[in-house]
């Protein structure tokens, strides 16, 4: 049967276009890859190719004809034994792609905001032991744990070895792993980066620290592009199990290059999952979990906090799930939400405004993405007010996206506008004076909650 | 083709070099026919055609065992089809239907088997090289013997986080192959107007990786070569860089008018250097097979081919509850 060739759509916008030239006449034999006509798009003159073999029996669209629509017959091709005269019996080209247009997408019903269930299971069970540990210690004794109990897990990053770690969060970990296992990388951040995700889809388990979330920027790409979209591209073939790790935000008198606060960038990216603790119960609890966890997860530090010391409990095999909030002060005028470094100024407010008689309630986040709304939700239920508390820029925040979200769920609970106390809107500043400006104090939000409660 | 020299005598038996002929033709073949379904608006976005490349990868395939692994670029649909990964999957993913690799969330460029160990399918040029090299970090950590194929273009050479890569490759010793496909152009920019150095092969130089250029029109070259990196890396001597001069016939995507280069030029090389026109004059020519052999293999890629756009036609678009499907994997 004779085959018609039809208009081709030669770039992804393509409808119709003009068939400016044709490169074979009537009568022509033709083979796969031959050019058969010039082809005027919006953007270019294209040559269009024959794709089987055959003779020209008839030209159907002349050389010249503008508005040409994709998918028109604009020839016919004889194969071999056929000839002009079977030209009837070629079958009208069926309109293809509208028969794969999609299906419109059901609309979104209108749903009301739901009543929020929060978790508050307690962390760990009541009168266990605790022990007293810096952040450092917890991070490090995560990694050991979770080092012995499973033997693809390892550790690479610039100094983490010999060194004993920029800032010792891996300190003795050479010792006890050997360097197989605790592996010094050289200043590439972009290259370890992607050997990472590329050895966690060869079936190992891999700790990615940063000597600071500022060096990562160069390897953002592979933490986003391949990282978090890779299972999603694959059908769920491929999940990558990793976690990317190290000292985010500000620490003191670094400049700008050196102080920037990450969550909200990585808190934005579907795929991953981000937490940045405050304590050091929360720092082991969480990384552990980050470790076995099945998917990249974004591990957010602050080296202001490694060497502040919390009760840790002393349980074999002690996890915090990813994901759940924890009220760490409760209250009943206001809520705080707050997390990581950010929790210092929450605390600190809360205790003064205790004082002042002001009953704050504090929560701290621990996971970025999943947040755990319903804890913020059932909280702000309660107190009608709420300010959020974190180091990072204003634009687009962490606090920005726990505003939106109340107003969506609880905005007939709000009694005020939410207000965001976060880092100011600039690059940060070296001088010591200008720095402690720069950053958000308890001062401020002790301002705000007076703001939210009218006082 | 009368205009060819056929010098090299086959190193393989009569059955092995059907055997490419017949992966070769069917990645020529699947890709005439992508190109045909992106005309009738069937495939969408990007597409890039591997027509002209299918000696690279056929003849390296033929130097992989099972369970070594391979990732690309985004021109990979030739190594997909060379690697045994199923045309009506493949097809159906361009199609972005239910019935392809991904389930029609990744596309062209984005498709990936697990079982077949190709590992993408990579839409970032020079992403991947790293990526490939960290696949051979985990079988060198689990001492398996396994080598990776990374494949890379000439453009991609000129990323940063090439030599990141070749650097550790080397300070590691990963069994780790790369494999520069060098077409010539970097979308639109010739070799010569993007790249200082005329054999790209030779920057492995200054990390002490060692390279080579390979003719990659000639499959049985491509096949010597392969089998030599392969040797070096699984001994466990570290990365080895194979160069191969091919030649892209088609544009860098769908939507290119290919302007920097003449038809001559295109011409010229299809008429003197085809790689399956190779391998077909060296069937003929050694009597391995008759015109009517060919024919019948011919007829049998046709015919997968079809069928695999009648799949990719007839699949159903992805259920609508797919949006949210396989955003994370369930902890």
């Amino acid at each position: 049967m004779p085959t018609e060739i039809l208009m081709p759509a030669l770039s992804p916008t393509m409808e119709e276009g003009t068939l400016a030239k044709w490169l074979v006449k009537e009568g022509d034999t033709v083979s796969s890859g031959d050019i058969l006509a010039e082809i005027e798009t919006d953007k270019a003159t294209m040559e269009f190719e024959a794709v089987d073999e055959g003779t020209i029996g008839k030209i159907l669209v002349p050389e010249g004809t503008e508005a040409v629509k994709v998918n028109t017959a604009i020839a016919v091709l004889l194969e071999e034994g056929e000839s002009a005269d079977d030209i009837g019996a070629a079958p009208t080209a069926p309109a293809e792609a509208e028969t794969a247009a999609p299906a419109p997408a059901a609309a979104a019903p209108a749903k009301a905001p739901e009543a929020p269930t929060p978790d508050t299971s307690p962390d760990w069970p009541e009168g266990t032991e605790m022990v007293k540990m810096t952040v450092r210690e917890a991070l490090n004794a995560a990694m050991a744990e979770e080092m012995r109990a499973d033997d693809t897990v390892f550790v690479m990053g610039e100094e983490v070895a010999e060194y004993q770690g920029a800032y010792k969060i891996t300190q003795n970990l050479l010792d006890e792993f050997g360097a197989k296992r605790v592996i010094d990388t050289p200043i590439t951040e972009h290259g370890f980066a992607g050997i990472g995700v590329g050895a966690a889809w060869g079936g190992l388990r891999p700790i990615v620290e940063f000597m600071t979330w500022n060096f990562a920027m160069q390897a953002i790409d592979q933490i986003i592009n391949s990282a978090a979209k890779t299972n999603y591209m694959s059908g769920g073939q491929l999940g990558c199990s990793i976690v990317f790790r190290g000292p985010n935000g500000a620490a003191a008198r670094v400049g700008a290059q050196h102080s920037q606060d990450y969550a909200a960038w990585y808190a934005q990216v579907p795929g991953l999952k981000v937490v940045q603790p405050y304590s050091a119960a929360d720092a082991k609890g969480l990384l552990k979990s980050a470790i076995r966890d099945p998917n990249p997860v974004v591990f957010l530090e602050n080296e202001i906090l490694y060497g502040k010391s919390f009760e840790v409990p002393k349980i074999d095999d002690f996890t915090i799930p990813i994901g759940k909030a924890r009220v760490a002060r409760e209250g009943s005028d206001v809520t705080i939400v707050s997390f990581g470094i950010g929790m210092t100024y929450a605390l600190e407010a809360a205790e003064k405004l205790a004082g002042d008689g002001v009953s704050a309630e504090v929560i701290d986040l621990r996971s970025l993405r999943p947040i755990d709304h319903d804890t913020v939700i059932a909280s702000v239920m309660k107190t009608n007010r709420c300010v959020t508390v974190e180091e990072g820029w204003p634009v687009a925040s962490i606090g920005n996206h726990i505003s939106a979200t109340l107003m969506e769920r609880a905005f007939d609970y709000l009694d005020a506008p939410v207000i965001n106390c976060t880092g100011k809107d600039v690059p940060m500043p070296y001088a010591a004076n200008l720095e402690k400006l720069a950053l958000t104090s308890t001062a401020e939000v002790i301002e705000a909650v007076n703001q939210v409660t009218y006082r | 083709m009368a205009t060819r020299k056929t010098t090299k005598k086959p190193n393989v038996s009569a059955d092995e070099l059907k055997q490419y002929y017949r992966d070769m033709l069917l990645i020529r073949r699947f890709e005439e026919k992508a190109g045909q379904l992106y005309g009738m608006g069937l495939i969408g976005g990007f597409c890039h055609l591997y027509i002209g490349q299918e000696a690279v990868v056929v003849g390296l395939e033929a130097s992989a065992e099972d369970g070594d692994k391979r990732i690309t670029t985004y021109r990979d649909h030739g190594h997909m089809l060379a690697c045994g990964m199923d045309p009506n999957g493949v097809m159906a993913e361009l199609t972005g239907r239910e019935g392809g690799y991904s389930r029609g969330k990744g596309g062209s460029m984005h498709m990936f088997s697990k079982e077949k160990d190709f590992y993408g399918g990579h839409g970032i040029v020079g992403a991947n090289v790293p990526l490939g090299a960290g696949l051979a970090f985990a079988d060198k950590y689990k001492e398996n013997g396994r080598v990776t194929f990374t494949y890379f273009g000439d453009g991609a050479a000129n990323q940063g986080q090439v030599y990141e890569t070749f650097n550790m490759a080397a300070l590691w010793d990963l069994p780790v192959i790369f494999v520069i496909e060098n077409n010539q152009y970097a979308m639109g920019t010739s070799q010569k107007r993007s790249t200082s150095t005329p054999d790209i092969y030779t920057r492995g130089a200054a990390f002490g990786i060692p390279g080579e250029a390979v003719d990659g029109m000639d499959v049985l070259a491509v096949k010597a070569a392969g089998e030599k990196a392969v040797a070096h890396c699984r001994s466990g001597k570290g990365p080895y860089i194979l160069e191969i001069k091919t030649y892209r016939y088609r544009g860098h995507s769908m939507s290119d008018p290919a302007k920097y280069r003449t038809r001559e030029e295109v011409q010229k090389i299809r008429d003197e250097k085809d790689c399956i026109e190779h391998v077909r004059d060296l069937l003929l020519e050694g009597k391995h097979a008759s015109e009517d052999d060919l024919k019948a293999i011919d007829k049998e890629i046709k015919a997968i081919v079809n069928a695999s756009a009648d799949f990719a036609k007839e699949s159903p678009e992805p259920d609508l509850s797919e949006l949210w499907t396989d955003v994370y994997v369930d902890a």
